[in-house]
């Protein structure tokens, strides 16, 4: 190489989460000493949580100039949304990365209440010393000066509801090994050794349910109720839980975890998302408990979902912002105020 | 009036946010904090089944879901009254003393430490993990990445997953672990017993037996008197998954000891209108502003306020770690009768014997003879009602307060977050630096340096409410003038 030649430009890469835990940047952390290795493969341009990095400059990039971009975490707040926005524009591929970009994940179980109610609730709660009823504000006069918050929006939104999303990557969080072996496909098809996706796949993530990777035996045994895991000391460790009559969600969830929940005694709670080719998640899982409902009258089916004690929590606690409940526009009155 | 706004590296991202306003004079009037997020956990729990908290809560922290994961088993159980079997007990103490390993581990080697072991004058692209190698060795890196690697792997035995655990329920634990796993377990906890010795005497060599540390950790910048808390077991030891609160004054005297029910006679939640973090402060107090000493209810709730809260730790190197803090920082007891570090840099010091004590504890419930007994869940057999349950998360003390129906479908939540104690002290802190470092309306490049080591001493993990990693707070100074236009602009990862 002559000493003026510039070497080849190393793709970039963008890791951000919005309104998000931290789970999901532990989780690639978690790849461990592979993560030299994703240093070595790429110019990480932006992972506000683990190394520095400016907006202005992500801002100065040229349109499409981020190879791909991670996005992790849901949209909340008006910054949020300015920002995924602005990667969107900047990145040749967006992904959306986890259950909160991709589907809502809990915190999109907020949709259930309108914004006011979340505000009653939080700034009341029995410790709080609020006598005067303050809430906060996007534009506060503070004696020395106007202060500004984000406007804490009306509704929770996932990426693919406020930009164009390229690949899903599923999960709470994406289990780390599946991460890497994205990160090395994606590698791979940078150096023109492995196709990339096609757009709109599901990557680090099987194509069945997570009954599929279960290891827990199934004998086509109907249920005539439901139980709760309070309700007994212990369950078989090796029979379907779903057959001994715990809610679990395994029948409509991707797999790609490695069904770790059920083998610790606990029903899957449905963090992967929608298995392949599911429209409505909630929807398939209730056509997967009534296939195991030993019933034959309709009231007596609806004696046997009554022990679903929260349906919207147990169809839709990961979904429920993409969901047709809450999926669409404000269901609130006043623009979702109320 | 002049303005300052320190911001991450954007104010699109959604971190923490300092606004810093100059009078006519150019010296500091005021100083914000804002935490610009807000999920409502509180309001959405409503209506579910409570023996989901547990998974539902994980989520509120990724960092953290182990803290969110066990306070949430303890509250339900006290909805149901239930009292889980020994075993279950100790299986739930066990996940979360390898969670404290691992996460003081990242802390100090990642995060915090870095300032001391590579030094808090070395450029910023130095102070990181990859800095601590270069000073310390190349083996350091290794030994960090498996203090991490086995000890999320016991989470991931116990609990079912490295991060978001699934296996704590109301009443125990939905299964119990086997000799083989017990004996990998034991492995890991002896290992990382070491891995804390290891790590306590790196410290000593590099920050106790070098004076410009020395004098940084008892210098004034970092030095605040306020009441401290701490969880503390039945001999008033640092416990971290169960006991009762111990309340430090500044003072050095232990003004109460308040069971979990009772925590609404002694927390009490100041809100204010630019942000959407709440202030919790010492009821008995009271709300006095952002100011220290006995009269002002700001109180601290850090591995360094754990320290002060009680009166020792339960195991035997993590003690004698204990004894030689105290004889090295506070030799002489405060007017209340106890020895108190008030100088906040050696909250870094109090984290390693922390994680020391938590591979102690490790090596103690590993080798319990019960530790493998298949008896690990009781069924509750009381009607459930209202439960409240504290544990210490590694940012500080966690209450989670749950009302339900007779079916145990959860009527109110009531929740107060580890780094959410620290709020009033931390925007202190930043009020400090900010006083020490501006003038005349000049900036030094120090406050930069100031105020991301005053954020790093406390661990924020506002993740809770910002989704940044603990100590991971990238910062953007931007001066403005008169006028609005910016004059300067500073930027530091923190």
């Amino acid at each position: 190489m002559s000493p003026t030649a510039k070497p080849a430009a190393k793709p970039k890469l963008a890791i951000f989460g919005a309104g998000s835990c931290g789970g999901c940047d532990v989780a690639i952390a978690n790849i461990y000493e592979h993560i030299v290795e994703v240093g070595d493969a790429f110019e990480i341009v932006l992972w506000p949580t683990i190394m520095d990095g400016k907006y202005a400059d992500i801002e100065a990039l040229a349109d499409g100039d981020i190879t791909i971009a991670l996005i992790n975490g849901s949209m909340r707040t008006e910054e949020t949304v300015h920002l995924a926005k602005l990667l969107r524009r900047k990145s040749k591929l967006m992904v959306a990365f986890g259950s909160c970009a991709s589907e809502g994940c809990i915190p999109g179980l907020a949709n259930l209440s309108s914004r006011r109610e979340i505000f009653d609730t939080v700034y009341a709660t029995d410790s709080t010393d609020n006598p005067d009823g303050v809430r906060p504000t996007w534009e506060y006069k503070a004696p020395e000066g106007t202060l500004h918050l984000p406007e804490f929006e009306p509704q929770l939104r996932t990426l693919e509801q406020v930009v164009d999303v390229d690949y899903v990557i599923p999960g709470c969080p994406p289990e780390s090994e599946q991460i890497w072996a994205v990160l090395q496909a994606v590698v791979a098809a940078l150096n023109g050794t492995g196709p990339l996706p096609p757009k709109g796949s599901v990557l680090g993530a099987g194509t069945s349910t997570v009954c599929d990777e279960c290891d827990r035996k199934r004998d086509v045994k109907r249920i005539d109720r439901f139980v709760r895991i309070t309700d007994q000391a212990a369950f078989d460790p090796e029979i379907c839980l779903l057959e001994q009559g715990l809610p679990c969600n395994g029948p409509a969830t991707r797999s790609g975890c490695g069904a770790l929940c059920p083998a610790v005694g606990a029903p899957c709670i449905g963090c992967y998302g929608a298995a392949e080719g599911v429209v409505d998640y909630g929807a398939r899982l209730m056509s997967a408990y009534a296939s195991v409902i030993s019933a034959d009258k309709t009231d007596e089916i609806d004696t046997i979902l009554d022990g679903i004690v929260d349906p919207a929590g147990q169809f839709y606690r990961f979904s429920l912002a993409t969901s047709l409940l809450r999926g669409g526009r404000s269901a609130w009155k006043n623009g979702g105020e109320e | 009036m002049e303005r300052i706004t320190i911001d991450p590296i954007t104010r699109l991202e959604g971190h923490g946010k300092i606004e810093v306003f100059l009078d006519k004079q150019g010296e500091v009037a005021n100083a914000y904090f804002q935490v610009p997020e807000l999920r409502g956990f509180e309001r959405f729990c409503v209506g579910r089944p409570v023996e989901e908290m547990p998974t539902l809560t994980n989520r509120i922290c990724g960092v953290c879901p182990e803290a969110h994961h066990i306070a949430a088993a303890k509250a339900a159980d006290a909805v149901y009254k239930v009292d889980p079997p020994r075993t279950a007990k100790m299986l739930r103490e066990l996940l979360y003393s390898a969670f404290y390993v691992t996460d003081h581990t990242t802390h100090f080697y990642a995060l915090g430490g870095p300032d001391f072991v590579v030094g808090p004058d070395a450029p910023a692209a130095e102070r990181n993990i990859l800095g601590v190698i270069a000073k310390v060795g190349m083996d350091i890196g290794g030994k960090v990445i498996e203090a991490r690697r086995g000890n999320h792997r016991v989470i991931e035995i116990i609990g079912g997953r490295k991060i978001h655990p699934a296996a704590a329920v109301p009443g125990g634990m939905t299964s119990a672990i086997n000799e083989e796993q017990r004996a990998e377990i034991e492995k890991i906890a002896r290992q990382s017993v070491e891995f804390g010795q290891f790590s306590l005497d790196l410290f000593d060599k590099i920050v106790l037996g070098n004076d410009a540390f020395r004098e940084l950790v008892l210098g004034d910048t970092y030095y605040h008197r306020t009441y401290y808390i701490g969880l503390l077991d039945a001999d008033k030891k640092v416990n971290f998954y169960d006991g009762k609160v111990g309340v430090m004054s500044p003072d050095g005297e232990r003004i109460g000891i308040y069971a979990p029910a009772e925590y609404r006679d002694w927390i009490a939640e100041h809100v204010e209108p630019w942000t959407y973090l709440k202030f919790p402060f010492l009821k008995k107090v009271g709300w006095k502003g952002f100011t220290d000493g006995v009269d002002s209810g700001v109180y601290c709730a850090t591995p360094l306020s754990r320290l002060n809260a009680a009166d020792g730790m339960a195991t035997p190197l993590a003690q004698a770690a204990y004894e030689r803090f105290y004889e090295t920082l506070a030799p002489k007891p405060e007017s209340g009768g106890k020895r108190i570090v008030h100088h906040r840099l050696a909250t870094h010091w109090a984290r390693l014997i922390e994680l020391l004590y938590a591979a102690e504890r490790m090596v103690e419930l590993v080798t319990d003879p019960e530790i493998t007994s298949p008896d690990v869940r009781a069924v509750p057999t009381e009607k459930p009602t209202e439960g409240v349950a504290i544990v210490e998360a590694p940012r500080g003390t966690l209450t989670h307060h749950y009302w339900t129906d007779e079916r145990g479908v959860l009527t109110k939540v009531n929740l107060i977050v580890g780094t959410t104690n620290n709020y009033a002290p931390i925007s202190m802190s930043i009020k400090k630096a900010a006083e020490a470092f501006i003038h005349k309306g000049q900036v030094n490049q120090g406050l930069l340096n100031r105020v991301e080591m005053a954020f790093r001493l406390y661990d924020p993990c506002l993740g809770c409410a910002t989704h940044s990693l603990p100590g991971q707070m990238p910062l953007q100074v931007v001066i403005r003038d008169a006028d609005g236009e910016v004059v300067d602009d500073l930027s530091q990862h923190c």
